[in-house]
């Protein structure tokens, strides 16, 4: 039972901060209720056992890439968004479509998933890192590999992208 | 069951917490005190014996300093930065052990908050997370010298967090573990019977160039000499905490000397072997803060014969017989067995932050281009190629 | 009287996907609906963080660490992703002085 209140809780925040994300004007409410999404979905994770995953989480997405987000929102200092102008039934039928979509989307994944057992803390112990380590050493070696040439790609685009010109 | 677990838990955070908090004041006594001898200058004296309730008088006035909320700044960050700065600072105290078990009578506990199998990652997370506050601070202060000082500090700290990280997984492939009580458990036993298994003396290759990058690498994590550019205070007029007042300025320092006892006992934990003593206890290294500690009442009743100042011929002796008084209990052997590994743990921490205060009071300071240029040029290769011949020796070794 | 409804003893795997598909969509309509290019990037991010939840829910369900493996890495290539299109979204902005997207349309008709 504490699985339950605890899963309803993180994902709570989660929502709350995605919707945070999505109304607020400037972007660097935006990038801290990311943040706040991924501490919570990270929080998720450990529940279904994924600690590697959850630590992984926390130091790549939330430690890393969104300081880049929140270094770049700084230096650029655009400001906050215009309201803009949108036709009246736009602005009424947002919203009600959202929530029917998720709806929908909600109604198809109950039907068509084959029942399983639900989730409880502690019941998967194949998260730890020696697994994935295996797996990522052993089956997983070729994805490996080229993910580390996609990121030296990466570091080269970026620095090539972001350079001052040179006169 | 788990109703007992969360009252022990309760009592542990308790405990630890306001340890921890006690020994942050009072590691910027220590500091001041040791600065000041570097400098050849006494410190502070006059708030109770040798200076001993200046923290107190610290925490006082900053309690009761007005707290200005300034016109121009963003409050909801302004607020949100030293609080997050705080909190990721204090948590990683959580997964650190201080020892072995505690056994009183049927009831054990381990001397830890809790163990998880990912520790080391959960540290290194957290100190990703540290760099929020300070680019806040920078942001919400709407102050053009507070925002190039939080920039700047903040990329300092997540180039740092390479070095750092490279030199942490070179002791992680020999000990073959992530979980802090099972690498202080790798560390232990003696080779030859005497020399420690530390993880700077362990074969296949020994640890020291990790131990070093790691040292330098923290020295620029938390923010100090010789790589404290972004926040000093004659530099930037005091950086990304120029805004800030009273307690929220409190706030930032109190994380400042959390994050350097974090990461002290991190060193500690992975590369001296946490709480193994240093040779044998068969012979007699439990004697060694029996020795220590009567060696100070020693100390301090041979200086109060002839005292330097009036009031010490009263405040020295009473130091003595406290000293005496800590020296006896460690020869109780009860006391001993749950003392001794605490005893080891908080010496080597006690060393590394002595040379952080050292360090602080010889070197000059880095430029910031000179500073970046030293985290990529320099550190982030070594730790690599260190990382490298780790793995290539234990590949090597491994059957 | 009518019972109070007890949370269940284990929480069932479609509360994890459904938690999924509303993070996704909240993340389609942040990208449909803003015209800051950086928002538009972060709405990115939070489909991918949806899918993700995705696989570490299927990777319990079957009890194998596949999962977690695509997991990290779809992490990575975003990771990668973010690094290359905030260079750009800096030369846009060296280029044009702004960030929305309505604004850098000089190829339209």
């Amino acid at each position: 039972m504490e699985d339950a209140i605890l899963f309803l809780l993180f994902a709570a925040i989660a929502v709350v901060c995605a919707i945070n994300l999505v109304v607020q004007t400037h972007p660097i409410s935006s990038a801290l209720s990311l943040v706040g999404v991924m501490g919570a979905l990270a929080l998720i994770y450990l529940q279904l056992g994924g600690e590697f995953i959850a630590a992984a989480q926390l130091i790549v997405y939330a430690g890393a890439i969104m300081v880049l987000f929140i270094f770049v929102i700084m230096l650029l200092n655009a400001g906050k968004e215009h309201r803009v102008r949108r036709r009246l039934w736009v602005s009424y039928a947002g919203v009600p479509l959202l929530a029917a979509f998720i709806g929908v989307a909600a109604y198809v994944i109950e039907r068509m998933l084959p029942p399983s057992p639900g989730a409880k803390f502690g019941a998967m112990t194949h998260g730890n890192p020696q697994e994935i380590g295996r797996s990522l050493f052993q089956v997983y070696l070729l994805p490996f590999e080229v993910t580390s040439v996609l990121i030296l790609i990466a570091i080269l685009g970026a620095v090539v992208l972001a350079r001052k010109e040179v006169d | 069951m788990i109703f007992n677990f969360f009252v022990v838990s309760l009592i542990k955070s308790a405990l630890v917490a306001f340890v921890l908090l006690t020994a942050l004041a009072y590691i910027q006594w220590v500091e001041r005190k040791v600065l000041a001898h570097i400098q050849l200058r006494v410190g502070p004296r006059r708030v109770g014996p040798h200076g001993l309730l200046q923290p107190l008088a610290d925490v006082i006035k900053l309690l009761t300093k007005e707290d200005i909320l300034p016109s121009h700044v963003n409050k909801f960050f302004y607020f949100l930065a030293p609080f997050i700065a705080v909190m990721f600072a204090l948590i990683s105290i959580a997964v650190i052990p201080f020892g072995t078990e505690v056994k009183i009578g049927s009831f054990s506990t381990p001397m830890q908050l809790t163990d998880l199998n990912v520790g080391v990652l959960f540290i290194l997370g957290l100190s990703g997370m540290g760099v929020y506050g300070v680019a806040l601070a920078g942001w919400a202060s709407n102050n053009k010298y507070a925002l190039i000082g939080g920039l700047r500090s903040s990329a300092q700290m997540i180039s740092y967090e390479l070095p750092m990280a490279m030199a942490i997984a070179a002791p992680l492939l020999m000990l073959n573990s992530l979980s802090f009580r099972e690498l202080v458990d790798g560390q232990g036993g003696f080779f030859l019977g005497v020399i420690p298994r530390w993880s700077i003396f362990q074969g296949p290759f020994p640890q020291l160039v990790s131990f070093l990058v790691f040292l330098v690498a923290a020295f620029a994590e938390t923010n100090r000499v010789p790589f404290d550019l972004p926040e000093a205070e004659n530099e930037l007029v005091a950086g990304f905490h120029v805004e800030y007042g009273s307690m929220k300025f409190a706030a930032f320092f109190m994380a400042e000397y959390a994050n350097m006892v974090t990461v002290s006992c991190v060193a500690a934990l992975l590369f001296l072997g946490g709480w193994q003593p240093l040779w044998p206890v068969e012979y007699g290294s439990g004697f060694v803060p029996v020795i220590i500690f009567a060696g100070a009442a020693l100390i301090c009743f041979s200086h109060a014969i002839k005292p330097a100042r009036p009031f010490d011929r009263i405040t020295l002796p009473v130091f003595g017989v406290v000293f005496l008084g800590i020296a006896g209990i460690f020869l109780i052997p009860i006391a001993a067995t749950i003392l001794l590994p605490l005893f080891w743990f908080l010496a080597k921490v006690g060393i590394i932050l002595f040379i952080y205060i050292w360090i602080r009071g010889t070197l000059p300071r880095f430029r910031y281009d000179q500073l970046m240029n030293f985290a990529w040029t320099f550190l982030f290769p070594v730790a690599i190629v260190n990382l490298f011949v780790t793995a290539l020796a234990v590949a090597l070794t491994s059957k | 009287m009518p019972q109070i409804p007890m949370p269940p003893q284990s929480v069932p795997l479609t509360w994890y996907l459904i938690l999924g598909a509303i993070l996704f969509t909240l993340g389609v309509a942040g990208f449909l609906f803003r015209r800051n290019v950086i928002t538009v990037f972060m709405s990115i991010e939070l489909m991918l963080n949806a899918v993700n939840l995705s696989f570490v829910t299927f990777s319990y369900k079957y009890k194998q660490v596949d999962g977690h493996i695509f997991s990290f890495f779809v992490m990575v290539v975003a990771a990668a992703e973010a690094a290359v299109g905030l260079a750009i979204i800096l030369t846009i902005f060296k280029n044009r002085q702004t960030l929305e997207i309505d604004e850098v349309s000089s190829l339209k008709n």
